[in-house]
C-alpha cells in the first residue's frame, strides 16, 4: 500500500509539471504585456506616453527580460519552496491573496459537494428501486432537464425573482455578509453568511445533484442484476436488507470515484457564480487576474487548483481499493 | 412483403432510435435549429425577401443592389407604387440594428421579445445567435473528436509505453480546471469566433480519447484485426479502416453530449464578456446584459436562456437516446 501510495505521488510530478507548463506558456506567449497594463492602470498613462526605458526598467524588476525558458525554471525553483511570488496588480505575496480567498471558495464547495452527495444517492436508489413506473420516469426527467439547465441561467432567474427586483426579497445577492455583520455576534453573523450563500450555493448543487443521482441510478441498477443480489433475495431476506445492505454497498463504489471528475467543474462553476453574485473567492479572483493578466496569480491558481484535483483524485483512488476488495493494489501495477 | 433485409449495425440502431420519443423529438428541436441557423437571414432582418419595384424583381437578402444601397428599407413602404409589393422577414430587424427610441421595451407587438440596452430586437439577435451557437458547438466537437480519436487510438493500438505516456497527458487535460484555462487563452488572445471553437475543442478531448484507448486496446485482441496485419496493411490503415469503424458508435454518445458542453461553455463565456466579439449576436451575450438590468428586464433573462436550455437538453436528450440504442445489454430486450 504504502508503495503505492508512494508510486503515485511520483506520477503527480510529471502531470502538475505539463500543467504548469502549459499554463505558463500559454500566458507568456500571449500578445500585449502586462508591464504596459500595470503602467497604465498605476499612472494612468497612456500607452505611447510610456517611454521604452521605462517600460524595460520595469520589466527587468519583474524578470521579464530573460527568455520565457528561464523565466518557467525561475518560477520552478520558486514554486519549489511554495513561494508563488508577488502579485502585479498590488504587490502582496501571492499566497496571501490566495489564502485569504481559498476558504470561502472551499466552504461554499464543500457545503454544495455534502449536499450533492446526500439528496443525490437517496434519489438514485429510489430511481433504481422504482424503474421503469411513471413517477421514477416523471422525476428522472425532470433531473436530465435540471442538469441540462446553465448554472448561470439559473442564478439570473434566482436573482430576478427572489432577490429583490420586482418580485419577492428573500435572499442578497451581494457578497457573503451584509455590510454591518462585522460587529455582528457570533451566531447572528453566522445566520447573515448562511443566508447569503442560499442561492449561491443551490447553483453550484443542482447540476451535480442531477448528474451524480443518475449515475447512482444507473451504478445500482447494474448492482441489482447481479447473480449475489438475486441469491440474496432468494435466501429470503427482507426487501430493505437486500437492497441497502447488499446491492447499495457495492452501487456506492463507483459514486465515490466520480467526486475526483466533478472537482475541475466546480472550480469552473466557481468562476461563474462567485462573479454574479459578488463572492470574494478564488473564482473571483481567478478572473480579476485574467483580466488584469496578473502573471503570478493565474499561475498559482492554476497549480493550486490542479493539485487539490490530484489529491482529489489520489483519495478517491484509495477510497476505492479500501472499500473495495476485489480491487488490490497489486492488481494495478 | 415477405422478403426481410439485413438493416446491418447502423440500421439496427438507427430503428431502436426511432423509438425513442423523447430523442426524437430533441432531433427535431435540433433539425429546427439547424434550419434558423441556415435561413436566419429570411426570417430576421430589415431587408425584404422579394421585393417588386418598377416591375422588376429584387432579391435584396440573396443580393445586394446598388440601386437600394442608399434606401432604408424602413421607408420603403412610402415608396411602392401600385402593383409594387416587398415581402419581408417576419421579424424585421436585423440584429445589429440599434434603435435608441425603443431601449429596454418590454415583449409588444413590434418588439415579441423585447429589445436590449440599444435598442435591438431581441428575437433577431436570438435567431441570429443559433448560427454562432451551433456553428461553435459542431466545429468544437470535431476539433474534439479528431484530436481525441488520434491520440486515444494511438494510445489503444500501441499500448506500453506510448500508452503510458499519452495516459499522462490525458491526466494533464482532465485535472486541468478547463474553464479557467479557456477563460485564461481567450482573454489573453482575440476572441473571436474561430479561436473560441479552438479553444473548446482543443480542451474538450479526453472523454472521446478515452473511449476510443479502451475500445482499441480491447479490438486489438481480436483475430481480425492481427489478420489486417498479417495481410500487410500499415498500421494507420488497420486502425483506421478497420478499428475505426467499429468503435465508432459509442463515440456519437460523447459527440452529442459534447456538443451540448461546447455549446454551454460557449454562452458562458459570452456570458462573461469573453465569448465572440460585438456586436455579433449570441445568447450567452443577450444574457449578459441582463445581469445590469435584473431588476426589471425579465425578457433579457427569459428568452436567451431558455434558447441556451432547449438546444443544451436537445442535444443531451439525443446523446442520452444514442446511449441506449448502441447499448448492447438492450439488444434483443423488448
Amino acid at each position: 500500500m504504502r508503495d503505492y501510495i508512494f508510486k503515485r505521488l511520483l506520477l503527480l510530478i510529471p502531470t502538475l509539471f505539463g500543467i504548469t507548463l502549459i499554463t505558463f506558456f500559454i500566458i507568456q506567449l500571449a500578445p500585449g504585456n502586462p508591464v504596459e497594463r500595470k503602467l497604465q492602470l498605476d499612472q494612468g498613462i497612456q500607452a505611447e506616453a510610456i517611454t521604452q526605458q521605462i517600460v524595460e526598467e520595469t520589466k527587468k524588476l519583474y524578470g521579464l527580460d530573460k527568455p520565457i525558458y528561464v523565466r518557467y525554471w525561475i518560477w520552478v525553483k520558486q514554486i519549489a519552496t511554495l513561494d508563488f511570488g508577488r502579485s502585479y496588480k498590488d504587490h502582496r505575496p501571492v499566497i496571501n491573496k490566495i489564502a485569504e480567498r481559498i476558504p470561502i471558495t472551499l466552504t461554499l464547495n464543500i457545503i454544495s459537494i455534502i449536499l450533492i452527495y446526500l439528496i443525490a444517492i437517496p434519489i438514485g436508489v429510489y430511481s433504481a428501486v422504482a424503474h421503469g413506473r411513471f413517477s421514477e420516469r416523471v422525476s428522472t426527467f425532470f433531473l436530465f432537464i435540471l442538469y441540462s439547465i446553465p448554472s448561470f441561467w439559473m442564478a439570473m432567474i434566482l436573482i430576478f425573482f427572489l432577490g429583490g427586483g420586482d418580485y419577492w426579497d428573500l435572499f442578497p445577492v451581494y457578497g457573503i455578509l451584509s455590510p454591518d455583520a462585522e460587529n455582528y455576534p457570533f451566531f447572528k453573523k453566522a445566520l447573515n453568511f448562511l443566508w447569503h450563500i442560499v442561492l449561491p450555493v443551490f447553483c453550484l448543487t443542482y447540476g451535480g445533484l442531477a448528474y451524480l443521482s443518475r449515475f447512482q441510478k444507473g451504478s445500482l441498477l447494474e448492482v441489482l442484476r447481479e447473480d449475489f443480489v438475486r441469491t440474496a433475495t432468494a435466501k429470503g431476506l427482507p426487501r430493505h436488507q437486500v437492497l441497502l445492505k447488499h446491492a447499495l454497498r457495492n452501487a456506492l463504489i463507483p459514486i465515490i470515484t466520480i467526486l475526483a471528475g466533478i472537482l475541475p467543474a466546480m472550480i469552473g462553476g466557481s468562476v461563474i457564480i462567485e462573479s454574479i453574485f459578488s463572492i470574494p473567492g478564488i473564482g473571483q479572483l481567478g478572473f480579476e487576474s485574467v483580466l488584469s493578466r496578473d502573471y503570478p496569480v493565474i499561475m498559482a491558481i492554476a497549480t493550486i487548483s490542479a493539485v487539490l484535483t490530484l489529491i482529489g483524485i489520489l483519495i478517491a483512488d484509495l477510497v476505492y481499493v479500501l472499500v473495495d476488495p476485489r480491487i488490490s493494489f497489486e492488481a494495478k501495477k | 412483403m415477405t422478403e426481410t433485409k439485413s438493416v446491418g449495425y447502423w440500421g439496427s440502431v438507427w430503428k431502436k432510435l426511432k423509438k425513442d420519443k423523447l430523442a426524437m423529438t430533441a432531433l427535431v428541436i435540433i433539425l429546427i435549429l439547424f434550419g434558423t441557423a441556415i435561413f436566419q437571414n429570411f426570417l430576421a432582418g430589415n431587408k425584404p425577401i422579394v421585393l417588386k419595384y418598377d416591375n422588376e424583381y429584387y432579391f435584396p437578402v440573396l443580393f445586394r443592389y446598388n440601386e437600394f444601397f442608399g434606401t432604408d428599407f424602413k421607408e420603403l413602404d412610402t415608396k411602392l407604387k401600385n402593383g409594387d409589393f416587398a415581402i419581408f422577414p417576419p421579424v424585421r430587424y436585423s440584429p445589429t440594428e440599434n434603435d435608441l427610441l425603443s431601449v429596454l421595451t418590454p415583449p409588444s407587438k413590434e418588439h415579441l421579445f423585447g429589445t436590449d440596452d440599444r435598442g435591438r430586437d431581441v428575437l433577431s439577435r436570438m435567431i441570429h445567435g443559433a448560427r454562432i451557437s451551433l456553428s461553435i458547438g459542431f466545429v468544437a466537437v470535431g476539433i474534439a473528436a479528431i484530436i481525441g480519436i488520434l491520440l486515444g487510438g494511438i494510445a489503444g493500438y500501441y499500448g506500453g509505453s506510448v500508452d503510458f505516456i499519452v495516459s499522462r497527458l490525458f491526466e494533464v487535460m482532465m485535472t486541468f480546471p478547463v474553464f479557467f484555462l479557456i477563460l485564461t487563452i481567450l482573454a489573453f488572445r482575440d476572441p473571436s469566433i474561430y479561436n473560441i471553437m479552438i479553444v473548446i475543442g482543443a480542451t474538450s478531448w479526453t472523454g472521446i480519447a478515452r473511449l476510443i484507448r479502451a475500445q482499441f486496446l480491447q479490438l486489438r485482441q481480436f483475430d481480425y484485426v492481427d489478420a489486417a496485419v498479417a495481410l500487410g496493411g500499415n498500421d494507420w490503415r488497420v486502425m483506421m479502416k478497420h478499428m475505426l469503424p467499429n468503435s465508432l458508435a459509442p463515440v456519437l454518445v460523447d459527440i452529442s453530449f459534447g456538443i451540448a458542453g461546447a455549446i454551454l461553455v460557449e454562452s458562458g463565456l459570452s456570458f462573461l464578456g469573453f465569448g465572440v466579439p460585438p456586436p455579433e449576436p449570441s445568447w450567452g451575450d443577450i444574457l449578459s446584459q441582463s445581469q445590469r438590468y435584473v431588476d426589471f428586464a425579465w425578457w433579457l433573462v427569459l428568452f436567451p436562456g431558455a434558447a441556451i436550455f432547449v438546444t443544451v437538453t436537445s442535444f443531451n436528450l439525443l446523446g442520452e437516446g444514442f446511449r441506449n440504442a448502441i447499448d448492447p445489454k438492450f439488444l434483443g430486450s423488448e
